[in-house]
């Protein structure tokens, strides 16, 4: 009975292999709006919306993963899932080790969201994300760097007072700031981070890249990427 | 999953709270109590077996059995439980594909590892890309299985191997003068009395086992502790259910969840304690005899 379940779960996990090729979609499902696990706990958020389309234009069949943040690009690389799409700057460092499309969100403003408007993010603490290009940016300035390993906890800790501010995407701390009532507001000083937010492929996978880049582009052509920035960041987000 | 939860902004009070619990993704929460349990079932009688194995060969007196015995307690017990997990989980996995590729793509010409990326063919993976997201969920767990089983296996297999030097020799020979050949001596008389002895020992194993099951949300398996995490941020009204930070009322719960399963553990462990010890020559089965008598 054993040996019989065995081999059924073994013949479930080798069949099919003639099937057409499914992508996996590898995202971290904690960055509102960006991307988000919804309440009936699926990936939800603007790049879904965006990489169901471009799925559907490339003529692919999508699956969504959700990995954590600070395994995301060791994971791609070791064969878990095939892209990261995840509101991933693209950065000449992650550059060497990944391969990216080009970006699908134009270069964006990173912001300072803190409890007071006079928050001292010169020399004070300050909270951002591991490995996201705001925690090096922190690194450099001199500030002390908190890291986090959800962006959800960079808040928090800024809201038990823990760190001074949070430096983060600004279209990710707006609702927040908004939602606030208040409590939180964002710091007028804004910083130019990264060539735009691109989706990352392993750099073995050049063909892949080629019919997502192609999707992006008629995207981008045909203004439905616009349309979707807008929707999901408002109107005073940055387009195409 | 109730009727008026249509429009969650609208509601209030009780009613909020009661589709707020009901919602897709606390369901998610539910069913990671499932995983939970469902780990804890399977790895607490296959750890067993990986002991008594591990505890047997550790005795044997055929020299290779009784390294690998040896060599595999004390290689387990003297490595960090976390870093066995992160590395036994991705050797398995990458091992696993690895010989899939050999076996289905001879002629694959490219090298598997190709600077930081690991690459088999298609057809190699384990499970197939095109699989879905359901089965390469259950090979996460199934992974995690075997490394917990592989770990615990490990300190029982110490346990049992204590207790079974523990049991009175003289037991040992009584059973030898009546006649019984070394297997019968084995099962019939060393068995059933060393228990006793490994009891103590295992029933603290199963309490740091119940314990260490949040290992698995560093496996990247969903676990209860992913899910409180996850539900307990706070939530913009991106989310149908905005509400500010929440993760401390979240981790309580698995505090209270935590603390009474290992209450109850330990009340169900003290009396098979009391039943196996009746009748046995140890402290606790002398003082039964006498409180009986």
């Amino acid at each position: 009975m054993k040996k019989l379940i065995l081999t059924a779960a073994l013949l479930a996990l080798t069949a099919g292999g003639a099937m057409a090729q499914t992508v996996r979609m590898g995202t971290e499902g904690a960055y509102p709006p960006y991307n988000f696990i919804n309440d009936k706990g699926e990936v939800d958020g603007f790049e879904r919306e965006l990489g169901d389309e471009m799925c559907k234009r490339a003529g692919l069949t999508c699956e969504w993963v959700q990995n954590d943040w600070d395994s995301i690009i060791p994971n791609l690389q070791s064969g878990n899932y095939d892209t990261i799409i995840a509101g991933m700057s693209i950065t000449d460092e992650r550059d060497k080790v990944i391969d990216f499309t080009q970006n699908y969100i134009p270069p964006a403003s990173s912001a300072y969201l803190a409890l007071t408007a006079d928050a001292d993010i010169k020399g004070g603490t300050i909270a951002a994300q591991v490995g996201t290009i705001q925690a090096g940016y922190v690194a450099e300035s001199g500030a002390t760097l908190l890291e986090f390993a959800t962006p959800d906890e960079t808040v928090a800790a800024v809201r038990n007072g823990e760190a001074d501010a949070v430096f983060a995407d600004k279209d990710y701390l707006v609702p927040i700031a908004a939602e606030s009532g208040g409590a939180m507001v964002l710091l007028a000083e804004e910083v130019q981070l990264g060539g735009g937010v691109g989706m990352g492929l392993r750099e073995s996978d050049t063909e892949m890249k080629a019919k997502f880049d192609k999707a992006i582009g008629d995207m981008k052509a045909d203004g439905t990427l616009n349309t979707m920035i807008t929707k999901w960041f408002g109107d005073a987000a940055k387009t195409f | 999953m109730f009727a008026f939860c249509e429009t969650p902004s609208a509601l209030d009070g009780l009613a909020w709270l009661a589709c707020y619990l009901t919602t897709g993704k606390h369901l998610d929460f539910y069913w990671s109590f499932v995983t939970v349990l469902t780990l804890l079932a399977v790895t607490a009688p296959v750890a067993m077996a990986f002991g008594f194995g591990g505890a047997m060969a550790a005795r044997s007196p055929f020299l290779p059995l009784r390294i690998l015995g040896k060599g595999y307690t004390a290689m387990v017990r003297g490595v960090p439980d976390i870093v066995f997990f992160l590395f036994f989980v991705i050797a398995l996995d990458q091992g696993l594909e690895w010989l899939n590729h050999q076996i289905r793509c001879p002629e694959w010409t490219e090298p598997i590892r190709n600077g930081l990326e690991f690459r088999v063919c298609p057809e190699a993976k384990v499970p197939l890309g095109s699989a879905p997201q359901t089965v390469h969920q259950l090979y996460g767990f199934a992974l995690a299985v075997v490394t917990f089983a592989l770990v615990f296996g490990a300190f029982a297999a110490n346990v049992i191997y204590g207790a079974i030097g523990a049991v009175p020799k003289a037991q040992l020979e009584t059973g030898e003068a009546y006649g019984m050949s070394h297997r019968q001596v084995f099962w019939r008389v060393l068995v059933p009395q060393m228990w006793v002895y490994a009891l103590p020992g295992l029933s603290n194993l199963w309490l740091i086992l119940i314990k260490a099951t949040p290992l698995l949300f560093l496996l990247g398996v969903q676990d209860i502790v992913y899910w409180a995490r996850e539900l307990g941020g706070s939530k913009t009204s991106a989310f149908a259910y905005p509400h500010p930070d929440w993760r401390l009322w979240y981790f309580l719960f698995l505090l209270v969840f935590y603390l009474s399963f290992t209450r109850v553990s330990e009340i169900v462990l003290g009396r098979l304690t009391a039943r196996l010890s009746r009748g046995q020559a140890t402290a606790a089965g002398e003082a039964m005899r006498k409180a009986g008598a």
